[in-house]
């Protein structure tokens, strides 16, 4: 989400900052994370050029496979006008953003926004270099800069014939005043940026020289295996250590709060056997009676509860359908799920008296400092946290809880270096869940089957309420709202329709709810778009037909573009059947046409064809692979996706109870890439939202049967 | 005292017999490109050859390893020459976040030895690892110009 709400511990960070003039000195411990510029001045906080032209571009946001290291480095290049050959990138830390009062500004990749929110500051960095290496050329050859010429970080005075490249001037251009007055070039006379090149990253993909934080080492490191209350909610009673400690390699038996238990030994072998020998006791509290049929009950009543939040409301939805001359109704539900991100949870800390220090793959490292402030005891100039590589995010590693048990461990081994590995079963259990909601969906249709209103009631989970409360705005979550309202970030509801009530009966259930990849905008997208299918043919109107009359015109765009890349209305395959589904979301609009077959019961997608309207496309060719990458997430989620609960807690431990999607079910993916340069959207996520619902309504063509329950495993298309 | 040859190297290791073969290649030798995923042979991140062989090492004993050829991800090129499969994945651009193409790799290089140009089927039916970032056409068609290369 666009405005994914600040944590409150960073207004505290940034209120650290403010106050800390001095805090720079803190950080000289550090040695051995100098940046770049400490031994070549910067240019500025985003560039840094070394005398042999070799350019250092500074990136914060955190890239997880989605690209943004390469596609921020382009933004900035472009305006530096550098030889894209001789860019290489590098990360500070969130503790050096601090000292320097937050120069490098967000440092979390959420939200799908690494790009978007952060493209007009990286490209100002950029320029601001630019203008200022140029001066200095100007300064040295006593010209006018306005006579200057640059290209490839070459810079040429045109009437005298001189030439000189930016590592020549580099030092010079660093004693400069920063220029006021950027000017940035218009985006469709990018030359770098709006390309594809080759990503920085690849090479040590295939290697095994990537450093995931998993692969953490430090000298004289321990690892350290935990486990957590298997219930939310409930707490350690006992545990029996001594039944463990002469295991082999084991070194400590820690409490992790009063929720854990860790086994710190030499290996994460020995850790996690001994872990899992160790007795504990746990007091699961109340909690420890929720069933999943427990939280449908639960969920269900807020369907036709009175009270709820409202999120879109146009005109008297209610009166309309209760004064139309007809009435669809349809109930849906949407279960918990996990990220699973392939990279289990983990963090390595190293804590002493006077620093604390963490390697965490996170998507968020200055929410992690922050945690990592609050757990060690110590003050701010002290902690620092190294992002390491990320094995996946999708969400769950924008959480810090990881975070915080690791410094929990290391804190009562002071010196060693602990690094924490949950286990995949630990991982499994203990996520932040997609929300679980249910949703009723009213429409009223006169005679001539207009839509004259229509009321969608969610009922369920708040990730607001969940993770960060305090942002709730008068106990609303607005961003349950996702793709729904004009007010919620960034994702409008599609349908020009006269009669509008959307609403939430808000129900939180134990369980951690948390911004899985696409967020509310999933659920939100497959009822909303499920629905439309439904008054489609209960007005016997072609779905695509339908949606012209009544979608907003930049939807509608995306919406016929995959369906006429897709054949839509041509002969197709006998057997085969196509299925529409379009959604304005994180500020992009994006839309899907699935080709489905149905045989036996068994569904099989031969291809879906997507398109997006980004806004702006900085790396087209890994937009293409987002929008692939994210089907796959989106439909894992449809055909297998589930988190039950038994006594309180998450049944599925592992990927044999919770599969996922592998090569022999992926269809063939085309993308279309259409961005209108009119604004700037995301693309990590939003595709997401069109994926099910596009399955879904093709399954409808091809069978007759509407499926409103998830996952599609548990459901008979026989 | 465990013997074992990784790489074309020997490394002797004081390990419980029954550690799972993952955990001393990434702890006690300390070659972590080899992955752990879920200990229960399901993703395919720890994907090693033992003779050859593509094997989920997370469900494998150093014990039944001794003796035997094993080759991790890091033992694959040659040099800084690139196998052929590593090459087809950059040139495919096929990873994102990377974690599981250590294990994509090393599969895919035990498929092409005994099946050279396989089908899209053989495909289906030999890879079976996890990518939760979605790469699989990628993946696909790396395989494909792999094949050919």
């Amino acid at each position: 989400m666009n405005d994914m709400p600040k944590f409150d511990r960073r207004s505290f960070l940034v209120g650290v900052a403010a106050a800390g003039g001095g805090l720079s000195l803190g950080f000289n411990t550090f040695g051995s994370d100098a940046l770049a510029a400490e031994a070549t001045p910067e240019v500025n906080a985003w560039v840094v050029v070394k005398p042999d032209d070799s350019v250092v571009i500074r990136v914060v946001r955190p890239d997880m496979g989605q690209g943004s290291l390469t596609g921020l480095s382009q933004l900035v290049a472009e305006e530096l006008e550098c030889d894209w050959n001789k860019v290489s990138t590098e990360y500070p830390t969130p503790g050096q953003n601090l000292a320097r009062k937050r120069v490098w500004g967000a440092m979390n990749s959420t939200g799908s926004q690494a790009i978007r929110q952060s493209q007009e500051y990286v490209r100002k960095g950029g320029a601001a270099a630019r203008m200022m290496l140029m001066q200095a050329a100007a300064n040295e050859w006593k010209v006018p800069v306005e006579e200057l010429a640059v290209s490839k970080g070459v810079i040429t005075h045109k009437k005298s014939g001189k030439k000189t490249t930016y590592g020549k001037v580099a030092e010079a251009a660093a004693k400069l005043e920063p220029p006021k007055d950027i000017k940035l070039k218009s985006p469709k006379d990018w030359t770098i940026a709006g390309k594809s090149p080759k990503r920085f990253d690849t090479r040590n993909k295939v290697t095994g020289k990537h450093m995931f934080g998993i692969d953490t080492k430090l000298p004289g490191m321990l690892v350290a295996s935990v486990r957590d209350c298997p219930v939310n909610g409930g707490k350690v009673k006992s545990f029996d250590a001594s039944k463990v400690e002469g295991m082999r390699g084991v070194k400590k038996v820690v409490a992790v709060g009063e929720t854990g238990v860790a086994v710190v030994a030499d290996t994460f072998w020995n850790a996690k056997q001994a872990c899992y020998a160790l007795p504990i006791e746990w007091d699961v509290g109340s909690n420890g009676n929720v069933s999943s049929a427990s939280i449908a009950e639960f969920l269900k009543e807020g369907l036709t509860a009175e009270k709820a939040f409202i999120g879109n409301k146009q005109g008297d939805a209610p009166a309309a359908i209760a004064g139309a001359a007809r009435k669809i109704e349809a109930t849906y539900s949407y279960p918990f799920q996990n990220h699973a991100c392939m990279e289990p949870m983990n963090a390595t800390a190293l804590w002493t008296e006077n620093e604390c220090k963490v390697w965490a793959p996170t998507q968020n490292a200055e929410a992690a400092l922050a945690e990592v402030i609050a757990t060690s005891g110590l003050p701010a100039p002290k902690c620092d946290v190294i992002k390491t590589e990320l094995g996946g995010g999708f969400g769950r590693r924008g959480r810090t809880d990881f975070v915080r048990q690791a410094v929990q461990i290391a804190k009562q081994m002071p010196g060693t270096p602990i690094k924490l590995i949950w286990t995949r079963e630990e991982d499994m259990t203990h996520c932040s869940y997609h929300p679980i909601t249910q949703c009723k969906m009213s429409a009223g249709l006169d005679d001539k089957g207009n839509v004259t209103g229509i009321h969608m009631r969610i009922s369920g989970q708040s990730i607001i309420a969940s993770l960060m409360p305090e942002r709730l705005e008068n106990g609303m979550d607005g961003a349950t709202f996702q793709g729904l309202s004009e007010k919620s970030p960034e994702g409008a509801f599609g349908y020009n329709i006269p009669n509008i009530l959307i609403d939430h009966a808000m129900r939180n259930t134990h369980l951690t709810a948390g911004f899985w990849r696409g967020v509310n905008a999933n659920h939100n997208a497959i009822y909303v778009e499920s629905f439309i299918d439904e008054l489609a043919h209960a007005t016997k109107t072609d779905p695509l037909e339908f949606r012209r009359k009544l979608l907003k015109p930049k939807q509608f765009a995306v919406i016929n573009a995959a369906a006429q890349k897709a054949g839509y209305g041509k002969p197709l395959p006998k057997g085969h059947f196509h299925g529409l589904s379009s959604m304005h979301t994180f500020g992009s609009y994006v839309a899907a046409c699935a080709e489905v077959s149905v045989e036996n019961g068994q569904v099989r997608i031969h291809r879906i064809v997507g398109a997006t309207n980004p806004g702006h496309a900085v790396h087209p060719g890994m937009i293409e692979r987002q929008v692939a990458g994210s089907f796959v997430y989106g439909l894992s989620a449809l055909f297998y996706g589930e988190c039950t609960v038994k006594n309180g807690a998450v049944e599925q431990t592992n990927f044999d109870s919770y599969n996922v999607i592998r090569m022999d079910e992926m269809p063939k993916v085309d993308v279309i890439v259409m961005p209108d340069f009119e604004f700037w959207g995301g693309v990590g996520e939003p595709t997401i939202s069109a994926a099910a619902p596009a399955v879904l309504n093709a399954i409808f063509a091809a069978t007759g049967k509407r499926i409103r329950n998830f996952p599609l495993m548990n459901q008979s298309l026989a | 005292m465990a013997t074992l040859n990784i790489n074309g190297k020997a490394f002797q290791v004081d390990v419980d017999p029954r550690t799972p073969l993952l955990w001393v290649i990434r702890d006690s030798i300390g070659l972590t490109g080899t992955k752990y995923g879920c200990g229960i042979a399901q993703c395919g991140c720890c994907t090693v050859h033992i003779e050859g062989v593509a094997t989920r090492s997370c469900s494998v004993p150093v014990s039944s390893a001794q003796g035997k050829k094993i080759t991790t991800i890091e033992g694959l090129a040659n040099g800084d020459v690139l196998s052929k499969v590593q090459k087809a994945w950059v040139d495919n651009e096929v990873p994102q976040c990377g974690y599981c193409q250590s294990g994509m790799v090393m599969a895919v290089s035990a498929l092409l030895k005994t099946t050279p140009k396989p089908t899209d089927e053989e495909i289906n039916s030999s890879i079976t690892n996890i990518c939760r970032c979605g790469t699989y056409q990628q993946v696909r068609d790396a395989i494909h110009a792999a094949a050919k290369a």
